[in-house]
């Protein structure tokens, strides 16, 4: 079980996470919404210690995560990444090897496999020798994934997967994404849209974290996407296709 | 004709001169092409000539102690390396903005130490570089720490990959990116400490970004571009030294303008080929 203790981040001048705390079991798929700088990034980042927290703790099985993190795979948004790096898409995939490789050692017949398998996975292996700078968004966030998948990892993070990708992409994240939960793996995934179909994003969720600056609202996607919560997150009411007649408080009703 | 060709290529190798000027930037043209690609993917192209501006004061203070000059050299370099994190880090200061107020200062505290400790430094050479009066030992110091730097990279090889293609996603799988970066900045340092004597410290810059930035043009891979790099580098040294031996031209520039025009080269023809596929296209 992954545990999230009280754990809080302080950039100064206001900027920030006020104090979080949830715990997510084996097999669960939680997303975390809200706002663009809501904190998702921010929370994800301080769940590993990439960002020097000011409170709190993350647990995984009693230990913190932070000293296993070879358990983790992460997915930073694609926008943080250079992709003009002169490097090919089985290239970046292997990347995943790094970690379970150790020091000094290339490559074996097993991170190998696990390469080509996590590529199939994603309709990326005919891509394989292409650089990555040649890809479409969609492609590019698959790499991304064949990579987190290859590193065969415990607990998953993706942040803002769903942006600027093409439909065949994102119903491969949301077939993925269901194959890993039933795998027992636990997934985080932050994003402030939910695809193009938000309603069958959504009803995947497990639990939903609603953000903004603090946790308004934690349970299942039904209990959080109450108008008042959305109103606490948003500063607006908020309207969407799929919320009916507009006027129930439940927006699944 | 070919024999007239052959004379021209063995006549300067009878000098010892110049054997060891060809064989010193050589070795210059595969190390810094290797360690300018990992200056280019990570968008710090100016960094290098930020490291080589800030070797003056610590040239200058280990003149003045009586110290090897490459230490001070080096422990300068860093600490103005180091200096443009900590600016950058603290504050809303950008990066470009802290290396262009690092490199400044520093240089002009070089200058004016040089003036109140009374060194006998050399600028000219300094700043241009001297590669025919390169001796024996220098070669045997430049091929140790080519050696040193180039095994670093080959046994690092793939976690430095990973850092500068995706530094959160290294932090994020456990690697040591604190050691990863300061590794690559000694690594940095002691090329431009090295080269700096064979092309000086205006063109250490040139000879770290022109060969990598050419190959970078019509390579996939960063290994590869390494290599491509390399094959620019001591092709360029190789042509800028016969240039300036028998046009008399001063050897440091001679290197830098082949490189330069190696990499204007490419650029023209790799822009022409995706013009005329641009324009196939519209058809």
């Amino acid at each position: 079980m992954l545990e999230v203790q009280k754990v809080s981040v302080n950039y100064g001048s206001g900027q920030g996470l006020d104090p979080v705390s949830f715990k997510i079991l084996p097999g669960e798929m939680v997303g975390v919404m809200g706002p663009n700088g809501a904190g998702k990034s921010t929370m994800m980042k301080a769940l590993l210690g990439l960002v020097p927290v000011s409170g709190g703790q993350v647990r995984y099985c009693t230990c913190p995560l932070h000293q296993q993190l070879e358990k983790v795979a992460y997915v930073p948004q694609r926008s943080q990444i250079d992709w003009d790096y002169p490097a090919t898409v089985q290239t970046v995939v292997s990347l995943a090897a790094t970690r379970q490789l150790g020091w000094f050692r290339r490559s074996s017949v097993a991170t190998n496999v696990a390469i080509q398998q996590a590529m199939e996975r994603v309709n990326i292996w005919d891509l394989r020798d292409r650089r990555i700078g040649n890809l479409s968004g969609g492609q590019q966030q698959r790499v991304f994934l064949a990579r987190a998948l290859a590193q065969n990892a415990e607990i998953l993070l993706f942040d803002e997967p769903f942006t600027g990708v093409d439909a065949t992409t994102e119903d491969i994240l949301f077939r993925v994404f269901s194959e890993l939960r039933n795998e027992g793996k636990i997934l985080i995934i932050s994003s402030h849209e939910w695809g193009t179909h938000l309603a069958e994003g959504l009803t995947s969720l497990d639990r939903l974290l609603l953000l903004n600056r603090e946790l308004i609202a934690s349970g299942t996607p039904r209990e959080v996407m109450t108008r008042e919560n959305l109103r606490l997150a948003y500063g607006r009411v908020w309207t969407h296709a799929f919320h009916g007649d507009g006027k129930d408080d439940d927006l699944f009703c | 004709m070919w024999s007239t060709l052959i004379s021209m290529l063995i006549e300067p190798l009878q000098s010892e001169f110049i054997r060891n000027a060809i064989g010193v930037s050589m070795m210059i043209g595969v190390l810094c092409p290797v360690v300018g690609t990992y200056l280019i993917v990570q968008r710090m192209a100016l960094m290098g000539d930020v490291m080589a501006h800030c070797v003056l004061p610590g040239l200058s203070i280990a003149a003045f102690f009586g110290v090897d000059r490459s230490i001070g050299a080096f422990v300068s370099s860093m600490l103005g390396s180091f200096f443009v994190s900590w600016v950058r880090s603290q504050s809303r200061v950008k990066v470009d903005s802290a290396m262009a107020l690092t490199f400044s200062t520093f240089f002009a505290i070089g200058v004016t130490l040089i003036t109140l400790l009374k060194n006998k430094l050399d600028l000219d050479r300094f700043l241009f570089g001297d590669i025919l009066t390169v001796t024996l030992n220098d070669i045997y110091a430049t091929a140790a720490i080519a050696m040193l730097v180039l095994g670093a990279i080959y046994l690092f090889y793939k976690e430095l990959l990973y850092y500068t293609f995706d530094a959160t996603g290294a932090e994020a799988v456990g690697l040591p990116i604190k050691w990863l970066h300061l590794g690559m900045m000694m690594g940095i340092t002691l090329t431009i400490i090295t080269s700096m004597q064979v092309v000086g410290v205006l063109l250490v810059i040139a000879l770290l970004i022109g060969p990598a930035l050419t190959a970078y043009l019509v390579t996939q891979e960063l290994h590869h571009m390494m290599f491509l790099g390399s094959g620019i580098g001591m092709v360029s040294s190789l042509v800028g030294i016969y240039l300036s031996y028998y046009l008399n031209l001063p050897s440091g520039p001679a290197i830098v303008l082949v490189s330069s025009s190696l990499f204007l080269l490419m650029f023209l023809f790799t822009t022409r080929s995706t013009f005329f596929k641009r324009t196939k296209s519209h058809y």
